[in-house]
């Protein structure tokens, strides 16, 4: 029972922490310019399959590592550039359309460029368990925990140690008190755009080892870590983690108590379920709106 | 008074086409286009009336029709219903479905509506890939023949008239309801809500009621889609085939009745001209998206109505 538990708990810690990349990735943007960036998911997609293409070209595992991440947030950037800029900043909805634009525009030219088939990237040290009180843990999950907190550890220290940080932070609390004071909210914008990239595709490329990738498994990745962001409570940073592992967490205990098959169901219900009773999330800021 | 006009105009030209099509279509497959191509037409016009009038995006209208759809596959081979009645079971049910989630979500400000609907959809989508005693699983089922007065209707010629028909019947209505005082508290909520919810408009009674009644639209579409095609698979309710809708109606026209008809006409023709280009397909869905908003925001209708107008002043 109790190896059990932590079994279920070990993988779905695994999971959880790829969708609080992913739910960190829209609450930056989110903060930034109130968009839902649907194509969230297709730079986790992004990250995977270019870790495996370059990898497939001979590139030491590290070296492709920092290069999809890299060419993941320049994506970033390119689609603040080219997207975002030139709809303007007043209309939330016309923005949240041309993310699913992108998103389309995104997953179709990875299809196009490396084919519809699942890939697999080798793990980083080995896939010899660890035996922990009866339950097996994978060096990979080891590998995806740490690696996830060291970010939250880096993001935390950027957003109060540095000044393009505090800009961000001031940016995401009022945009026109953070103008009037002297930032330049475009950039703090495309540096969003480029951060929740390099997070999401570091996310894509940590679980790749366990999961396998493919050209479309970004609807899915992107599609669970808004719905941990928005259990978190859309725009906190710290919502965003405790909704991502709780969503993993949730997933996996259904996936291993209730039914395997309707485990990807977990996180839309939770969805609704926090729309009907908690809009806020359980971290989210409480708004009040003046007329 | 003129836009009345404009109105009669718009839809006197679609039931010429409408009237016309089958008698020049070359072969089966224009009319086939043509059947799926009315079928789109009606459900992003009832999506249109919740995008464009209560501002709201739904990313889970697919659900709606998977609902319709395997009401009409499953009632009648399972349960021995009448095809009629089933299709009703299954527009009332995605209705009512709507009218659940929707109470709830329109007590909030922002774009609340897209997050449940996506949330929703995905969930009928699942349901139905797992519940494979009922509903066929991931590789669907087939559906009864749809019998009118104890008469088949089989043949595309049938489908295509009812289908014709059912678009008339949905633009006509369209028309009417915007010109209503339903209408008009609809086009004031899109204006200001704040100033709509002063002069006393019950702002969520009308939201949900357009959710409610754009689901219908989907779920009876649903239907005749199963009926028309002969077949059901859970891939008429994935994500993406909302996303297909939402596309015509950025395209056509936001609060566009008839930019609603061409939008559909438009992207469900678009895949027929990449079908041999797998995956540019879904790079041209994209990128029309993103263009269109760059360069159209209002969609094409409206826009090219607009610049009409001024040249004529």
């Amino acid at each position: 029972m109790l190896a059990q538990l932590l079994q279920f708990s070990f993988s779905g810690l695994t999971v959880g922490a790829t969708y609080a990349l992913a739910a960190l990735g829209f609450t930056l943007i989110y903060n930034a310019s109130h968009v839902i960036n649907f194509a969230q998911g297709e730079f986790i997609m992004i990250g995977g399959m270019l870790a495996v293409f370059l990898v497939g070209l001979g590139v030491p595992l590290p070296f492709a590592i920092v290069l999809a991440v890299a060419v993941a947030a320049l994506v970033g950037v390119l689609m603040e550039k080219l997207a975002i800029e030139p709809v303007g900043r007043g209309d939330t909805l016309a923005l949240v359309i041309v993310t699913i634009g992108v998103s389309l525009v995104l997953r179709g030219a990875v299809q196009v460029w490396l084919g519809k088939g699942s890939h697999a990237l080798p793990s980083f040290s080995g896939d010899a368990p660890i035996l922990i009180g009866g339950a097996a843990l994978m060096p990979q999950s080891l590998w995806v925990l740490a690696t996830s907190a060291a970010v939250v550890v880096a993001l935390a220290w950027f957003f109060e140690r540095t000044l393009a940080g505090k800009a961000m932070l001031a940016t995401a609390i009022n945009r026109t008190a953070a103008e009037l004071v002297g930032i330049d909210t475009d950039r703090v914008l495309r540096v969003s755009f480029a951060l929740s990239a390099a997070l999401g595709a570091l996310g894509g490329i940590l679980i790749t080892p366990i999961t396998l990738t493919s050209f479309d498994v970004g609807i899915m990745l992107g599609l669970k870590g808004f719905a941990a962001a928005v259990v978190g409570g859309l725009g906190s940073g710290l919502g965003a983690i405790v909704g991502g592992l709780l969503v993993g967490l949730i997933e996996a205990f259904c996936a291993g108590w209730l039914s395997s098959s309707y485990k990807d169901a977990v996180p839309f219900v939770l969805i609704l379920f926090i729309l009907f009773f908690l809009p806020s999330g359980l971290f989210g800021p409480k708004t009040t709106e003046r007329v | 008074m003129t836009n009345r006009i404009t109105s009669l105009v718009g839809l006197a030209i679609v039931t010429a086409v409408v009237a016309i099509i089958p008698f020049v279509a070359p072969n089966s497959f224009y009319l086939d286009l043509a059947i799926r191509t009315g079928i789109n037409a009606v459900v992003v016009l009832g999506l249109n009336l919740l995008i464009g009038f209560a501002g709201q995006i739904s990313l889970g209208h697919a659900g709606f029709i998977g609902l319709g759809a395997f009401a009409s596959a499953v009632l009648p081979t399972h349960f021995g219903w009448h095809p009629l009645a089933a299709m009703a079971a299954g527009s009332l049910a995605a209705g009512a479905l709507a009218a659940v989630v929707a109470r709830p979500i329109f007590r909030l400000r922002g774009h609340y509506l897209a997050m449940a609907t996506l949330g929703l959809g995905i969930i009928v989508n699942i349901v139905l890939r797992n519940e494979a005693q009922w509903t066929g699983g991931p590789d669907g089922m087939p559906v009864p023949a749809m019998t009118l007065f104890g008469i088949d209707v089989v043949s595309d010629r049938q489908w295509y008239w009812i289908v014709g028909a059912l678009l008339l019947v949905s633009i006509w209505a369209s028309l009417n309801l915007i010109d209503s005082p339903f209408g008009r508290a609809m086009r004031a909520l899109h204006g200001s809500e704040v100033a709509a919810r002063v002069v006393g408009v019950d702002v969520t009674r009308y939201k949900v009621a357009v959710f409610v009644m754009s689901a219908m639209f989907a779920g009876l579409m649903g239907s005749v889609t199963a009926h028309y095609v002969g077949f059901v698979s859970p891939a008429l309710a994935d994500f993406g085939h909302s996303v297909e809708l939402l596309t015509m109606v950025v395209v056509g026209g936001m609060a566009s009745v008839f930019g609603s008809v061409v939008g559909a006409v438009l992207l469900t023709a678009l895949p027929q001209l990449l079908a041999t280009l797998e995956g540019w397909e879904t790079v041209a869905y994209g990128a029309v998206l993103v263009l269109c908003m760059i360069f159209l925001p209002k969609g094409l209708v409206p826009t090219l109505a607009a610049r009409f107008e001024r040249r004529r002043r």
